[in-house]
Parts: C-alpha cells; structure tokens; sequence
C-alpha cells in the first residue's frame, strides 16, 4: 500500500504554495471591502479599524435585495419548469423505440450544439412585440427553451439505465398519468434531479447577456445585471463595488459548500453520459 | 412531451431559423419591413476589419482556453489524485470559483490589471519591477490578461470532470503495471493517460463552446477595447443590434458563431470516435 511519503508532503507543500497566489484576488477583495475610502493602510495590508459601512451603502445603491428577488424567481420559476416538463418528456424519449421517439430525441439534443446567440436577436423581437421586455418572465420563457436540450439529455440518458419493471407496475396499479409522474417518474429520476436543477441553477443565477439584453433599465435586474450596473456607475468607489462583489458571491459559496458532495456529481456527471 | 417540444421550439429552434433568415435582410429591427440583401451582410464581414479582429480573438482565444484549461485542469486533478491530506480542501479551493458569478469575477479582475493594482503592487513588493505592465492598455496583453481570468475561474470544472476520469482508472492495473517495471511517467502515459480519453472529450467540448460564446469577461473588463482589439464574436453582435441597430448584420455575424460551434464539434466528436476505434 501507498503511504504518506516525502515525495507526497512535496506535493502537498508545492499544492500549498500555488492555492496560496491562486486565492490573491480573493485576499485583495476581502481585504478592501472592509476599508474606509480615506483609509491610509496601504492596497493590501488589512485596516486596523475594519468598516461594515460599505456593505450597508452599497446594498441599497446597488440596490441589491430586490436584485436578489429577481434573481430567485427567475431561477427557482425556469428550473421548476425545466425539472417538470424535461423530466415528463424524456419518459417516453426513453421508453418508446419507435422511429418518431428517436427522431424527437435527436432534435432536442441538436439543441445542445446552438449557442443560443443565433436565437436571442428573433428571441427579443418577438418578446418585444409581445411586451413581454423589462419582465422577468421573459428571462423564464426562454431559459426554459435555451437549457431544455441538456435537460432532455440528461433525463433521457439517465432513465434508460432505469429497469422498465417500475412504471409497468404502476400501470397496473391503475394509476393515472398525472399520479404516475408524481408517484413512479419523480422518484424515478430523483438521483439526475439533483444534477439537473444544480447545473440549471447555476448557469441561470450567473447568466449576464440575457438579463442585460431583456432587463437594461427595468428595475427588474438580476443580480449579476445588477452588480456590472454597479459598476459600469460607480466606477471608481472600489469599496463599495468589492462590498457588492462579496454579498453577492457569499450565498452561492454557502451554497455550494452545504451541497458540496452533489454539486461535485453534478459538474462530473458528464462522463456518465 | 409537448410542453418540452413548445419551449425548444418556441424559445430556440424557431428563433434560431428566424435569426438566420434575418442574416439575408437589413433589418434594423425596429421599422415593419426590410429588404432582402442576399449575402450582402457576409461580404460585408469579409471586408470588416472589426468582424475579423472579432473571429481572430474568438477562435484564438478558444483555440488556446481548451488547451490551457484542459491542461491545467488534469494537472490539478492527478495532483489531488494522489494520498496528499489537504486533498478535500483543495479541491473546493480550486472549484469554488465555477460557481460564482462571472460578471463578479470579472470586475474584481478588472482591478487587479489597474496600473497601480494589486498584480502591479505585488511585482514591485517581490523585486520584478521590470514586469510591471499596463495590463489593459496594450491590445495583445489585454487579449491574454482576460483569458487568464477565464483560466483562474473555469480550470477548477476541468479538474473535477479529469478527477472523476481518474477514478475509472483501475488501481490494480497500475499497480500490476509498477510490478512489470514501469516507472510513474511510463505509466502514467500508457495507462492513465489513454483512460481519461471519455474525460478529454468532455473536457475539449465543454472548453470548446464556451469558449466560442464568451462574453461576460470581456464585456467588464475591457468592453472590446484598447480600441476594438479584444472583441469577440458575441460582443460585436451584441454591440451591432443594441447600439448600432443593426439586427441583420447582427444576425449574420451570429450565424457565424453557430457555424463554427458546428464545425468545432463536428470535428472534436470525429477525433473521439476514430480514438474509440483504433482502441
């Protein structure tokens, strides 16, 4: 067996050394963000006489609670949508081995090849016409289609590593369709949920072009629209930008560390794929 | 199924068409009608010395983000792969990054490229005065400064999908090949190496689309600038409908993009394949 040898506490030191330079920039916004503009410290030693007047001032500049709002609707309302549609379209994508079922499944996972540039210029168009621009609920119609074909992909793929034995038992059980999706197809996929709401929230909590191409001077910004206003504003006050910077990440880093163990699974699920 | 079917089509696919039918007219996306223009748009980009500078960085850009975070991303993940104790705490130093905003990352790396910024404070603090640079200023230093932001946020999602490859590496098979004689860099690129080709596919692709869709970076960073050096594809088409009002030419320029993403895919997935055979 593999013991602790010298050649591992190298490798160790040397890891050491390189997360120490990886984590400067963290340092420096740490750093800054509890400092007074006037502070004589130099850029980077921290203050003896740290400030939370920053965080206070940048909060309701930035304007950040009701950014955070948007933000939780916008995803919470896409992903729940993506879980339930994906995951009752892939049943059958999986199961059923005729022509049309193979056919709809290559259409949806062409979709995974389109960067959704091609489609966003029609996209507002349309949505300008139906005067749905400067809402949230653009941002949610179309994340639904722009993050629907790695949902497909995902569920399909999962469900067909699933034994068929299941939903035939609940068929005979007389259930209906609605109560098979609740009882049979949601426990089913439960472990690729997990997966795919991470993956999907993700990507929708940080997107920026769309919310800055569909909610510009709404007062309905997501947060990542509502921080580069922010900044594009407020250009200099680096206090206060790195204070809006940190209230920003903190939840998500929380986040993350909480659900450590499925957000690794998530980001390697590819390889199972 | 039909609701699925209704958002792809509605929210992508039939948009999709619509943008590249509009690359044939010149829409200015506001007035009711537009002409046709046939392939006017593209043989403007042809002679657009911003359109190719833009297709210059894109694809340089991709081109050296797939191998360099694809590279970086092994590294750390066969360095986490060994018996080292600080191993899961390293791994969500160097992950943790992924899942912040990029438009966050972006901005607190715009203030580190300030001339008198922390990179700058730190080269004078440890004697390398002579490498002090205006980071932003110069177009091709600009270019590198910002896919080295992609490459400090993004490497750690490389390190986890090489992590998970690695794992599927069979730990018998290394040690029997150690008992035939083989050193650690021997088997290492006889054995490891060739097991992590499903992880390099992923990796590549992965890298690959991204790369050609970015946006946010240079948007905070430099907004295409010093001049229109650092822009790419994704920013140009954004800046031709939003500010200049031209959504054919726009549309035009993304269906480029598209058929590039294609291109790049068609021909990752053909290496992959012909390595599956060859097997």
């Amino acid at each position: 067996m593999n013991r602790y040898r010298k050649g591992t506490l190298t490798l160790e030191i040397i890891l050491y050394a390189v997360a120490i330079v990886y984590l400067i920039p963290v340092y420096v916004l740490v750093v800054s963000a509890f400092k007074r503009p006037d502070d004589p410290t130099p850029q980077l030693v921290p203050t003896t006489h740290p400030t939370l007047a920053n965080f206070t001032e940048a909060w309701t500049s930035a304007n950040l609670g009701r950014a955070a709002i948007s933000s939780i609707v916008v995803t919470v309302a896409s992903v729940g949508l993506l879980v339930v549609t994906a995951s009752l379209a892939a049943y059958p994508l999986a199961r059923v081995t005729a022509r049309w079922s193979r056919l709809a499944y290559a259409t949806f996972v062409f979709g995974l090849l389109l960067p959704f540039q091609l489609a966003l210029i029609p996209l507002y168009v349309t949505m300008r016409n139906l005067g749905l621009v400067g809402g949230v609920w653009s941002l949610v119609l179309l994340y639904a289609g722009v993050q629907m074909p790695l949902c497909i992909f995902l569920y399909t793929e999962f469900l067909r590593s699933v034994p068929r034995d299941y939903d035939e038992a609940a068929a005979l059980d007389g259930a209906n369709r609605l109560q098979a999706f609740w009882h049979v197809i949601l426990p089913m996929v439960r472990p690729i949920t997990g997966t795919v709401v991470i993956l999907n929230a993700v990507a929708i909590w940080n997107d920026f072009y769309t919310p800055l191409l569909f909610l510009t001077g709404s007062g309905n910004a997501t947060l990542p629209l509502a921080v580069y206003t922010f900044v594009s504003t407020y250009g200099a006050q680096w206090h206060l930008i790195f204070a809006s910077l940190i209230m920003t990440s903190v939840p998500i880093l929380i986040a993350f560390l909480a659900m450590q163990k499925a957000v690794f699974r998530g980001y390697s699920s590819g390889l199972k794929g | 199924m039909l609701p699925a079917a209704f958002f792809l089509f509605g929210s992508l696919l039939i948009p999709s068409v619509q943008g590249a039918v509009y690359a044939f007219t010149d829409w200015n996306g506001l007035s009711a009608d537009f002409n046709w223009v046939g392939l006017e748009n593209f043989r403007r980009m042809v002679q657009d010395d911003l359109a190719k500078q833009a297709l210059f960085n894109t694809v340089a850009v991709t081109v050296v983000l797939v191998l360099l975070q694809n590279a970086a991303g092994l590294l750390l993940a066969v360095a986490l792969n060994s018996k080292i104790k600080s191993r899961g705490l390293m791994r969500v130093v160097f992950f943790s990054p992924v899942v912040v905003t990029p438009v966050v990352v972006a901005a607190l790396w715009r203030y580190m490229y300030y001339p008198d910024g922390p990179i700058n404070t730190i080269l004078g603090m440890v004697g390398l005065k002579s490498l002090q640079q205006e980071w932003l200023a110069e177009p091709n230093l600009a270019r590198w400064a910002i896919v080295a932001v992609i490459l400090w946020q993004f490497s750690g999602y490389l390190m986890v999908i090489y992590l998970a490859g690695l794992q599927n590496v069979p730990d018998e098979l290394i040690e029997s090949a150690r008992l035939d004689g083989a050193g650690p860099v021997r088997v290492f690129r006889h054995i490891t190496l060739p097991m992590l080709r499903p992880a390099a596919t992923i990796g590549f692709l992965l890298v690959a689309i991204s790369g050609l869709k970015i946006f946010d970076q240079v948007w905070i960073i430099t907004r295409g600038g010093p001049g229109t050096s650092t822009h790419t594809l994704s920013t140009m088409l954004y800046q031709e409908a939003f500010v200049f009002g031209k959504f054919g030419y726009s549309t035009a320029i993304a269906v480029v993009l598209t058929l590039l993403a294609l291109l790049f895919a068609v021909v990752q997935l053909r290496i992959a394949n012909r390595r599956d055979y060859r097997r």
